[in-house]
């Protein structure tokens, strides 16, 4: 009992100092900084974007229809960006539509990562046969290209953002059951597993406090990874008319209903699809440096 | 080496089954009737329906269903499509050489590329050169690809009036396929600019679909030259007193394929759902423009046995990577 509540103390007095090891290795990365700051703009847009948009994100100008952006002629300064084919402001509509990759984001990220931590920790923990029968249940999924499964799962439940959501948490489930379960088993091996054993530790104890915290570095990374692969998949069943429904302005259904006026009006295409990368790249950039910071494989190597 | 194919076969079985199950079991969660969904605005008269029902097995157990459609796919059955009354299979092999030529030129364009801006970008460690090209590769690694390939047709179809929208070749040019592959065919026939049409046709599509495997190549070809350039026998190279040239190209970069031979295995689900999006813009006549329209037309027996193929097919590609990395790396073999 002691000895708990001595470690418990120690960790304590180590979490400052882990926060700003950790703080110290992240900014080392010049790019992961930058893609913070750009996912700080995004989450600030998410959360406020209906109050920052110059318009309202479904209103029609119907006297200006398909107007450039304003450094173009026949652009002005109302529309920043330009007007949709149905005149509603693009700036404003990008604007609003942060919150939709962004809640995609979040929550395809916690229902997988959380989902799959537990699934993972108890194929470790697992006997033999339950944690066979898990892996196969895991390769099953794994065996379907992941837009198309998520693709005939929206089939089937129909076409929405939250079964778009459901759907690529599903796909994404198994890599963090793999990943939890080959963190497991590696720390399983150690000595301070044993002594915990050995100290009379329950096996929830010994599941969430013991073993699960020191196997979350590799997993926030994953996290973040997710996190992009899930704004991607989510804009590309948008942009299929999977996702997302009109006239929300999602940016992957922004782009499926501008794909008529591609040849004649860039500015519709280019902006959803450009809100696209440059938050998938913040969100990757930021990945590599939780990894390089987190890993202490790569520390200094 | 024998024991390690057989402890990888054992574990296709029971996947196999399950994908199976999952393709089973899709047909009957849909919400709705899967006959009245095929009657469509008609309807049916109540005598219909039982013979329907009876012909589709809907009236017997679920266990002995599961067990005719096992048999039945063993058997290369897979239903007929509702739309074109064809067999899933017979469509499925006339569309999959399409796909498999743009999965390929993609793969090509991908290799061609991606191993050799690697090998600098590790060469180069740290220099502008790496920076370049690692910031490229992740910009083509975040890359949607769906916008990807509207920006490429703005500026090379709509501006530069190069290359054509959508299709595989040309409507002016008509020949039998014999096998399938538009540019053999198109060479074969020995008409007069058809294979240039073919070519200018692929162009677009091979790019967006072989922008994410570069990128996936490229980052993984630097990262395990980088660890291979810091072995003892790379250093022996160079005390030899060999050429830059010679210890990259050859001592180098032939240890560092191995991890890249196995990305390069395992990007063919990326690929195949890459194709999904490629396809669908591009017009392109394959199995991902095939699988999305019969979601959309509800064509369900399709869905059903393409979803099949495509998961055993991912599996079959997975585990020859598997086996081919195991002949390769005698380390893996001994797990």
């Amino acid at each position: 009992m002691s000895d708990t509540v001595a470690t418990e103390i120690e960790e304590i007095a180590e979490r400052p100092g882990r926060l700003r090891e950790f703080w110290f290795y992240f900014r080392e990365n010049r790019g992961a900084v930058i893609g913070l700051w750009i996912f700080a703009v995004f989450a600030f847009l998410a959360l406020f974007g209906p109050w920052i948009a110059p318009h309202d994100a479904t209103a029609q100008f119907r006297e200006a229809t398909l107007q450039p952006p304003f450094w173009q002629d026949g652009g002005n300064l109302t529309y920043p960006l330009g007007t949709d084919p149905l005149g509603r402001d693009m700036l404003s509509r990008l604007i609003v539509g942060a919150r939709f990759s962004f809640f995609v984001g979040v929550v395809v990220v916690s229902i997988a990562a959380s989902g799959g931590i537990l699934v993972g920790l108890l194929a470790g923990f697992a006997p033999k046969w339950l944690d066979a029968i898990i892996m196969r249940i895991m390769d099953i999924i794994l065996a379907f290209p992941s837009l198309l499964l998520a693709l005939v799962l929206v089939a089937i439940l129909g076409p929405s953002l939250t079964n778009a959501m459901i759907a690529i948490a599903i796909v994404l489930q198994p890599h963090y059951v793999r990943l939890t379960r080959a963190s497991v088993l590696s720390e399983l091996q150690k000595d301070y597993v044993t002594s915990a054993r050995v100290a009379g530790a329950g096996l929830f104890r010994m599941m969430f406090v013991t073993v699960l915290p020191n196997c979350l570095a590799p997993i926030i990374v994953q996290a973040a990874l997710s996190f992009s692969t899930a704004i991607l998949d989510a804009a590309a069943l948008g942009f299929l008319g999977m996702g997302a429904q009109p006239p929300t302005p999602e940016w992957g259904t922004m782009l499926a209903e501008a794909r008529e006026f591609i040849l004649r009006a860039w500015w519709v295409v280019t902006f959803p699809g450009l809100a696209i990368l440059v938050t998938v790249l913040a969100i990757n950039l930021m990945g590599d440096g939780l990894r390089d910071a987190l890993d202490p494989k790569l520390k200094r190597s | 080496m024998l024991n390690y194919v057989l402890s990888r076969l054992l574990t296709f079985i029971p996947t196999f089954i399950g994908v199976t199950l999952i393709s089973f079991a899709f047909i009957r969660v849909l919400p709705g009737d899967p006959i009245i969904v095929m009657a469509g605005e008609r309807g049916l008269t109540k005598e219909r329906y039982a013979e329907l029902e009876a012909q589709f097995g809907f009236d017997r157990p679920i266990y002995t269903q599961f067990w005719e459609y096992l048999t039945g796919v063993m058997q290369g059955d897979l239903g007929n499509s509702f739309v074109t009354k064809r067999p899933v299979w017979d469509e499925f092999f006339t569309l999959f050489p399409a796909t498999l030529e743009l999965s390929a030129c993609a793969m090509i364009f991908a290799v061609v590329l991606g191993l050799p801006a690697g090998v600098i970008a590790a060469v180069n460690r740290g220099k502008f050169f790496d920076r370049a090209l690692m910031s490229t590769a992740l910009i083509g690694y975040s890359m949607p690809i769906f916008w990807w390939a509207l920006l490429l047709i703005i500026v090379f179809s709509g501006n530069l009036q190069w290359t054509p929208v959508s299709g595989r070749i040309s409507l002016v040019y008509y020949f039998q396929d014999a096998t399938g592959f538009m540019l053999i065919d198109s060479l074969a026939s020995g008409q007069k600019g058809a294979f240039a049409s073919a070519v200018s046709h692929l162009v677009l599509p091979t790019i967006v679909l072989g922008t994410i495997p570069l990128a996936v190549i490229a980052r993984q070809t630097r990262s395990a030259m980088l660890e291979v350039l810091g072995e003892d026998y790379i250093r022996t190279a160079r005390a030899k007193g060999l050429s830059p040239g010679r210890i990259n190209g050859i001592h180098a970069l032939r240890n560092a394929l191995i991890p890249v031979i196995t990305v390069i295995g395992l990007s063919v689900g990326t690929l195949l759902a890459g194709a999904i999006l490629t396809e669908t813009i591009f017009s392109w006549p394959g199995i991902g423009k095939w699988m999305v329209d019969s979601i959309f037309r509800r064509d369900y027996p399709v869905v059903q046995g393409g979803l099949l193929l495509i998961a055993v097919m991912v599996m079959v590609v997975n585990l020859t990577v598997d086996m081919l990395y195991g002949v390769i790396n005698p380390k893996i073999r001994k797990r």
